[in-house]
């Protein structure tokens, strides 16, 4: 085994150095195309993260679904519910992987490197965003195949997938945030079973109006429900049971503003928790 | 500027416990420093410091010409880092971590793909195709992770104990290759708790232990430090032992007695001199020996002697008595 190296490798300035903009989006791309080629190196895995909350839906459906308690048609009402759902589920995804890296030492690699520091967590975040995507176009065409239809103009449709592509980003920082407090695969055990119980504590497969006033109270400020309001509103999927509370009220407004404030408020934490990997 | 590594007074604690307490340490360009102690004695903390991957509490970090601390995006251009645990990712192939890792390196794409196919060539990985790393044997991994390390022809190679859990063939190909690089003009800086490998690669020595130098230079003039040479007896009767070992020259204090290799030592200053007498004093007391002989001491008793740990360390404590 001999180690000679070729001439003309010069660390750092590479081919055509670039901006440091540049290199930050380059790196970007690269950390990106390491997820996507997990993906196609793992196509079981991508199938069962993709049929998971497909089960959910179909199983809250016909399991559950004859002992609702709303009037009307309920795979209109569940099926909205269900897409918030899913994008709260992804920081289960986004935890795992970025607890995966952090204990296999090759972010050690990639921070001896002179690479865009943030490249790291901003490639985590694009496959992370790609996957939910995916995931949602999924839930809608099995959404449509049951019987779910949307009312409103593509603009409100395409104005319901915003909302829900900006749950996710905020549950992204989230994920990154706690994945990064927690460490240790074990305890982001823990955490992800506490994701259960925010899930379920939300408008997504009955209205707050059925359950006790305290518990109503919780589940209509919860983010998750303002988004899963907000987009059944966008939907043409209302109810059409009258709001009894502000937040309720302004369900659209706080499905801005909740993942806003969430990311503006996780966001710069994961990110100053890993630099300060190296204290 | 001739001096590759440079430490003065590098600190580092983790809440109350000093990792790093006082640490100096300068590695001439070219050449290989060995960074020898015991498990948590701070070699990996430094490591790790110099490889800017943590920053020091205090003291000056200086690596190829730059400051760790302000200038670590430059010492990053500068350095390859085999850590202890491979640092690739274990989900792709070899091919596709060496082409990530060039991109990161910012080589661009097609000189990424060519440098990767190099090393894959060199470091016998070629053949390895699609799979995925984490099918990959312990040294494979091992060669694969020191190939990422030197895509760029660091200046300054760190080896985090870089044959902990290989077997003898795998750390026969991590010295040849460490060897092979510093013909090459890099300097490497290599941390171990195998003496023998100190002694083998490295051209300087730090002993460390509770996270500072407790003595420095070549294994010639570390182990010349224990007072020179030492004469071993080993009697063919263990009945005998003790009554050997008071034969032997020095302070009682100096001798060692290994009581299952039937084996006394002790330190001598003229070698002839001592060989005749003890040969002699044995006949006269009818003490048969099977064998006697005079040698340099290991850098093992260099060691265990600087670090006063002669009477409680490594396997040898029940046998190992002062008489």
């Amino acid at each position: 085994m001999s180690v000679t190296t070729s001439a003309g490798v010069d660390p750092g300035t590479g081919v055509g150095a670039g901006t440091a903009a540049g290199w930050a989006v380059a790196d970007s791309w690269t950390m990106t195309r390491r997820e996507l080629a997990h993906w196609a190196r793992q196509p079981v895995q991508v199938f069962v993260g993709l049929a998971f909350p497909v089960m959910m839906l179909l199983m809250f459906n016909y399991l559950i679904g004859g002992g609702k308690g709303i009037a009307g048609n309920y795979v209109e009402f569940l099926v909205p519910g269900m897409f918030a759902l899913t994008m709260v589920f992804g920081l289960d995804a986004t935890m795992v992987a970025v607890t995966g890296d952090l204990n296999k030492g090759v972010v050690d690699r990639f921070r001896s490197m002179p690479m865009t520091n943030g490249a790291v967590l901003v490639g985590r975040s694009v496959a992370d965003m790609l996957q939910s995507f995916a995931s949602l176009l999924v839930m809608m065409g099995v959404g449509l195949a049951i019987g779910w239809r949307w009312h409103g103009s593509l603009a409100a449709v395409a104005g319901a997938v915003g909302l829900l592509m900006l749950l996710r980003f905020a549950m992204l920082w989230l994920g990154i945030y706690l994945a990064m407090v927690a460490g240790k695969p074990e305890l982001v055990m823990a955490v992800q079973i506490l994701v259960w119980p925010v899930g379920f504590l939300s408008n997504a497969f009955t209205v707050p109006q059925t359950m006790p006033d305290w518990l109503g109270a919780v589940v209509e400020w919860n983010p998750m429900s303002a988004t899963a309001a907000a987009v059944r509103d966008l939907f043409g999927n209302d109810p059409g049971v009258p709001a009894t509370s502000w937040a309720a009220d302004h369900a659209a407004l706080l499905a801005v503003l909740w993942p806003l404030a969430l990311a503006a408020l996780f966001a710069p934490l994961a990110i100053r928790r890993f630099t300060a990997l190296s204290k | 500027m001739t001096d590759a590594i440079v430490l003065e007074g590098v600190r580092k604690r983790y809440g109350e416990k000093r990792a790093l307490d006082g640490l100096d340490l300068v590695a001439a360009r070219g050449t290989v420093h060995g960074v020898l102690g015991p498990n948590g004695a701070g070699k990996t903390t430094a490591v790790r410091i110099m490889a800017t991957l943590l920053t020091a509490d205090e003291g000056r970090v200086e690596i190829a010409g730059c400051d760790a601390r302000r200038q670590a995006g430059e010492v990053r251009r500068r350095i390859g880092l085999l850590g202890q645990h491979a640092a690739l990712d274990e989900e792709l192939s070899g091919r596709q971590n060496l082409e990530m890792f060039g991109r990161l390196y910012h080589l661009g794409a097609r000189h990424a793909r060519v440098r990767a196919d190099e090393l894959l060539e060199r470091f016998g990985l070629a053949d390895t195709g699609r799979k995925a790393v984490k099918r990959y044997s312990g040294g494979m991994r091992r060669r694969l992770d020191l190939a990422a390390s030197l895509i760029t022809e660091p200046r300054v190679l760190f080896l985090d104990e870089p044959t902990t859990g290989l077997d003898p063939r795998g750390r026969a190909e991590v010295w040849e290759a460490v060897r092979s690089l510093v013909g090459g003009g890099t300097t490497v800086l290599l941390t171990t708790q195998y003496l023998e490998e100190a002694d083998q690669l490295a051209d300087r020595i730090s002993l460390i232990d509770s996270g500072r130098v407790i003595a420095e230079g070549t294994a010639d003039e570390l182990k010349a430090r224990l007072g020179g040479d030492r004469i071993d007896v080993v009697v063919r009767d263990g009945a005998h032992l003790v009554r050997a070992a008071r034969l032997l020259p020095g302070h009682a204090g100096d001798v060692t007695v290994d009581a299952d290799r039937r084996l006394a030592s002790a330190p001598v200053s003229d070698r002839m001199e001592a060989l005749t007498r003890v040969v002699r004093a044995l006949q006269e007391e009818g003490i048969e020996a099977e064998d006697i002989a005079v040698r340099r001491p290991t850098l093992d008793e260099v060691f265990l002697r600087l670090t006063g740990r002669t009477e409680h360390t490594g396997a040898d404590e029940h046998v190992k008595e002062t008489v």
